[in-house]
């Protein structure tokens, strides 16, 4: 009877750790499954031609990805420059202003926003973002539009990682004990000067994983971005002209890249190019935070 | 990191240590303890520690907190197995056996001893299921048999007649000081030789605290009870012996009388008479 | 002036707090307006005739059930993955252990990786096996995208559980596995909701089935056949020059949006009952 139970809790226990180990390689695996698979283009160009040059033209065997590559950047960057002061000031608002009563209004719908699938926001976008650009604020700076631009793709991934970044902003000043910020009015500050001095300094290891968190989000999306941003293979020159981001290239194209080894090869290489910048970025920023929480004693 | 750093003894010569504490002390034991140290990191929170505990009594443990009574009250368990920081050295002998020796299978020793802890740890299911998950795990599987052990738990802890009527809701909606008795019951349900009490009546209202120590002296004619008590009144009021600890160490040990009435150290004098707490 | 400061972004903060709230009423209101027109009872009954992208007729039922379907395997997988995962790193190991961190860390990077990829790297490993898209295959490309997602929403509430209840069945001379038992029950609800933040994110995501899991008219009866899905019902649809396939593709957005709402407000419910068997 013990026997068959202290058997049971072994099997159980080198099951949990099978499966820990297995899920700890996925990364390996997931990074040497692609870098295989992309082995051919790189064998055949060097990597600066595949990232440092802009021709595209996969029939004839060019494959620069500096297009894809800019605008997965750009697009990510307006993003995050709209996203992130919305989401503090509103994080902030919630946070520290709001009376309960609009907190219990508000978190739900961050919630919500945060569950809305890419694709719908992509729906919405075409409805809504693509049109307002291409007749109201593009005629302003150009000539012409179609509202399918850099500038769509960006401000709909903006409100896409606005409730992310939100709803990790705001998990971490509440996290703040109350009586920091009693000890900070208690000396005459006022409620901003106290925000500004105490909770934002104490929360910056936060903000940054929220941010973190956020361009990782961004820079990998897929749906809402090819949705509205064009899927033009040219270098855009403003704004308002169509972009092109690396995932949207492997998104469309999966149906013709089989025809081609080395388009195929070309593809996942974008894939491991996706790859390997996010766990950098990750694993580099989880670095740099560990260094602000010593350095702060946090 | 567990296990004795001293060259193994064999069982017998830990029974006979124990013997002869029975003589000096005119009692007898099935829970002995011999030069038990532990550390937690770098600190020595257990220093030599050598008791017998006597059976069919209630001993409390006394002293300052941070002296390390409840350290010692979970090494009796091996409770300290999980925490990868403490390590443990010297030797726990229940039934002449060593709980710290090699190959010993912890969830027998564990079977031996039920644990009261300072709160109430009602498992997440019905009060039923929370008296059966011990025999439950030992093999008991006819519904009746479990019923019976149940009952006559629940009778044993005086808990039958509030709650016969509901055994299948959550034990969670009892109250605080019925969820004690029903860790008590559970405890029981496993047939251990011994109860060991951790503060087991701090988070408790007086009157519940009664019932529970109404309990002990009833089931003292049973089992051998072990209780780590935050008041002195508590171990005045239900004590047969008392051990004394300070910083770490056993300072004193004897009857209730002699502990209380007659201390020989200058330490338990101090402590009785209030100069520190 | 240091009032006026004060003012100022107080007044930013409401200004930045109402455009959010009403981009959201928004997005509902736009989703709502085109959807329901075309939600009609065809709509959720029947399956498209004469090809999903050029037949007027039917309705997106294939859709539906693929997404239910799909996610419901890909749950199942994930749950059997993801919690032996989160009960060893927290139960068996100490939960502060150094492999215990490194496994965080490799679920945070895991969770930062890009739906494409996942659905890339499926796609390369259904070649590798001989596999054609399929249910099968978008089944495994969206574990690969929730698994992360509930091992640490998992994790997270295991840190809840208090040490006595790890004891209290130990004591009693439980073995480990035994104990992770009771652990489990104490932890349904923060499961409930990890599964519910999977299944939100799973159904929604077009990247990763978009070349695993395949598009077809038809229901699948197994495993091995492709399956229709939500997102790609609309993203496929959205594409069509027909105006009646258009139609299709917002009500499935309707539908989608509807599910997530639904998802939204349970998960709530479960972590606020989760809140209260804390304390």
């Amino acid at each position: 009877m013990l026997k068959i139970r202290l058997l049971k809790d072994k099997i159980a226990r080198r099951y949990m750790l099978g499966i820990t180990v297995f899920c700890l390689l996925l990364l390996f695996i997931i990074g040497a499954g692609l870098l295989a698979k992309s082995i051919p283009v790189l064998q055949e160009k060097t990597l600066w031609e595949l990232i440092g040059t802009s021709s595209w033209k996969p029939f004839k065997g060019e494959f620069g990805f500096l297009t894809f590559i800019l605008s997965t950047i750009y697009v990510t960057a307006i993003a995050i420059l709209i996203a992130l002061p919305l989401s503090l000031l509103a994080s902030i608002y919630l946070s520290e202003y709001a009376s309960d009563r609009i907190k219990r209004f508000f978190s739900p719908v961050i919630d919500l926003l945060a569950g809305i699938p890419p694709v719908i926001y992509g729906v919405w976008g075409t409805l809504t973002i693509v049109p307002l650009i291409a007749d109201k604020i593009a005629p302003l700076f150009v000539d012409f539009s179609t509202g399918y631009s850099m500038l769509a793709g960006g401000l709909v991934l903006a409100i896409m990682i606005v409730p992310i970044i939100i709803s990790v902003l705001t998990e971490i000043f509440n996290a703040i004990p109350k009586d920091i910020r009693e000890a900070s009015w208690s000396l005459g500050a006022t409620k901003w000067e106290t925000v500004k001095k105490v909770v934002l300094r104490r929360s910056l290891p936060g903000i940054i994983a929220a941010t973190v968190l956020a361009v990782s989000r961004a820079f990998g999306e897929t749906m809402a971005v090819l949705m509205v941003c064009g899927n033009f293979t040219d270098l855009p020159k403003s704004i308002f002209d169509a972009c092109y981001p690396l995932p949207a290239l492997i998104a469309n194209n999966y149906g013709e890249m089989m025809s081609l080894p080395s388009y195929e090869s070309a593809l996942m290489f974008s894939a491991l190019l996706l790859f390997v910048i996010i766990v950098l970025f990750n694993a580099g920023s989880r670095l740099i935070l560990d260094q602000i929480n010593l350095k702060y004693h946090l | 990191m567990i296990g004795a750093k001293h060259p193994p003894k064999n069982a017998m010569e830990y029974l006979m240590d124990s013997k002869e504490t029975e003589k000096s002390n005119a009692v007898k034991t099935n829970l002995s303890v011999k030069d038990l140290n532990v550390y937690i990191q770098d600190k020595h929170i257990l220093k030599n520690i050598t008791l017998a505990i006597p059976e069919k009594s209630i001993t409390c443990i006394i002293g300052p907190s941070g002296c390390g009574k409840t350290t010692l009250l979970r090494s009796f368990n091996r409770l300290h197995d999980d925490a990868a920081d403490v390590r443990v050295t010297g030797n726990v002998v229940i039934d002449g056996e060593d709980i710290y020796g090699k190959g010993v299978e912890v969830t027998h020793i564990r079977k031996k001893m039920g644990l009261l802890a300072q709160r109430p740890t009602v498992l997440p299911m019905s009060i039923f299921e929370n008296v059966a998950y011990g025999p439950r795990i030992y093999g008991v599987k006819k519904r009746r048999q479990l019923y019976e052990i149940v009952k006559n738990q629940l009778v044993s802890v005086g808990l039958w007649n509030e709650v016969n009527d509901r055994l299948k809701t959550p034990a969670i909606r009892l109250s605080i000081g019925q969820q004690q008795r029903l860790c008590l019951a559970r405890g029981l349900a496993v047939e251990p030789e011994i109860i060991l009490g951790d503060e087991a009546t701090s988070a408790l209202d007086p009157i519940s605290t009664a019932k529970i120590e109404e309990l002990f002296l009833q089931l003292k004619e049973k089992y051998g009870i072990v209780l780590v008590t935050h008041t002195l009144r508590q171990a005045k009021r239900i004590a047969d012996y008392i051990a004394f600890m300070y910083l770490g160490e056993l300072i004193e040990f004897g009857t209730a009388d002699a502990i209380l009435n007659h201390p020989q150290k200058q330490l338990t004098k101090d402590y009785l008479s209030g100069s520190f707490s | 002036m240091r009032k006026l400061e004060e003012k100022i972004f107080k007044g930013l903060m409401i200004g930045a707090s109402a455009i959010i709230i009403s981009i959201l009423l928004y997005i509902l209101y736009i989703i709502i307006r085109k959807g329901i027109p075309s939600l009609t009872l065809d709509m959720i009954t029947k399956v498209p005739s004469g090809g999903y992208y050029l037949g007027k007729e039917g309705g997106i039922l294939n859709a539906i059930v693929g997404s239910l379907l799909l996610i419901t395997g890909a749950v199942l997988i994930s749950i059997s993955i993801s919690l032996p995962v989160a009960l060893y790193i927290n139960f068996i190991l100490h939960k502060n252990s150094r492999f215990s961190n490194i496994v965080r860390l490799s679920f945070d990077i895991l969770y930062g990786i890009p739906s494409i990829v996942y659905g890339a790297f499926g796609f390369m490993l259904m070649v590798f096996l001989g596999l054609q898209a399929s249910l099968l295959g978008g089944i495994i490309a969206v574990s690969f995208l929730i698994i992360p997602i509930m091992v640490r929403s998992i994790d997270e509430v295991a840190a809840y559980i208090p040490r006595d209840l790890i004891e209290a069945p130990q004591s009693l001379g439980a073995t480990r596995y035994e104990t992770l038992k009771v652990i489990v029950r104490q932890l349904m609800p923060g499961i409930t909701t990890a599964v519910l933040l999977a299944v939100g994110r799973g159904i929604g995501d077009a990247a990763t089935v978009l070349f695993t899991a395949g598009y077809t008219d038809s229901i699948p009866v197994s495993p091995g056949q492709p399956a229709a899905t939500l997102p790609l019902a609309i993203f496929f649809q959205l594409g069509s020059p027909l105006e009646e396939v258009q139609n299709r593709a917002y009500a499935a957005a309707l539908i989608l949006t509807a599910i997530i709402l639904l998802l939204s407000f349970s998960a709530r419910y479960f972590s606020a009952k989760l809140s209260k068997s804390k304390i």
